[in-house]
């Protein structure tokens, strides 16, 4: 992943929150922020993963003129397409529901507040393959993403571990 | 209202409800707000007769994000250090969620004064969803 200008904004940081069931004012009531020990607004501690929505190739995200692989016509809008188009339609297709994520950790050297402009780029990390319970393998690789200020300081250090599966998961 | 380090000991508990019978909509709302649109966990008839599950399921990020209120609950906003899980098990819709954070140490390191805890967040049926721990800077 690489995102050039992921612009740090109070209404996203609220919107994050709710979606987190996080009703503290930290996240959205600036005169509230200005008096605790922080002094501002900051963003919860998993908020850098909604940089997907400023990573222009993120291909979880539903773009004008391209196919999508959720349901539509058809279970699957690719289903809905020509054979030859499917063929040459990217964006994932039904392989994405053979993708989980494993494990995600997060190193905070500061906590993103309104007024920063990130940048994130990604880095390969290690990759491994393990037996699945049933039968099957699981491969799994790892993904180092560094968050960046507007000073090129380091923010938030994430590290993604992400499973590919021969069939869906257990739950 | 940070935690101080006189304060804790080691294998004390902090615990909360994160969601009480996790709604559809819910999980809508986090898609929209991370960006995260996986039809897996939105779209009904993608997930059953695509990609082969009984029904939509959360984001493990959904699950990361409600166990964080928790932490910061405890150890004060801003105060965060590390935060790490692994997904264990996958969370249903109806599914209600409670996160414990376990006092695993109290340290020093650079005049900084550390906790680190043990996070599991289960469902409803005592299963463990995410595991993880969290290092937070806390008072002397």
């Amino acid at each position: 992943m690489a995102v050039d200008r992921f612009p740090v904004e109070p209404s996203h940081i609220m919107m994050f929150a709710r979606a987190v069931a996080d009703t503290n004012p930290i996240y959205s009531d600036a005169e509230y922020a200005a008096g605790t020990e922080v002094g501002h607004l900051i963003a919860p501690p998993t908020f850098v993963q909604a940089s997907a929505q400023f990573d222009e190739a993120y291909f979880l995200r539903p773009k004008p003129g391209t196919p999508w692989f959720g349901s539509a016509k058809s279970a699957s809008g690719l289903m809905d397409l020509p054979a030859a188009e499917k063929k040459e339609s990217s964006g994932g297709g039904g392989n994405a529901a053979g993708l989980l994520h494993a494990e995600q950790h997060f190193e905070y050297h500061r906590h993103p507040a309104p007024g920063d402009v990130l940048t994130a780029k990604s880095f390969a990390g290690k990759s491994w393959e393990k037996e699945g319970k049933k039968g099957g393998k699981l491969m799994f690789s790892e993904a180092v993403t560094e968050y960046r200020d507007q000073n090129g300081e380091l923010v938030v250090t994430a590290t993604g571990v992400s499973v590919i599966t021969s069939r869906p998961a257990e739950g | 209202m940070a935690l101080k380090a006189s304060a804790l000991s080691v294998g004390q508990e902090f615990s909360d409800v994160v969601v009480d019978n996790l709604s559809r909509t819910q999980i809508v709302m986090y898609a929209g707000a991370s960006g995260d649109y996986n039809p897996v966990h939105t779209d009904n008839e993608f997930v059953t007769k695509v990609a082969g599950y009984p029904g939509v399921f959360a984001h493990g990020m959904l699950s990361m994000g409600l166990t964080g209120r928790l932490l910061t609950d405890t150890v004060g906003d801003g105060r965060l250090t590390k935060y790490g899980v692994r997904f264990v098990k996958q969370v249903w819709p109806g599914d209600t969620l409670t996160a414990k954070a376990t006092v695993a140490a109290i340290r020093e390191d650079n005049g900084e004064h550390l906790l680190d805890l043990d996070v599991v967040t289960t469902n409803q049926n005592g299963d463990a969803v995410i595991t993880g721990s969290a290092t937070a800077r806390i008072d002397p």
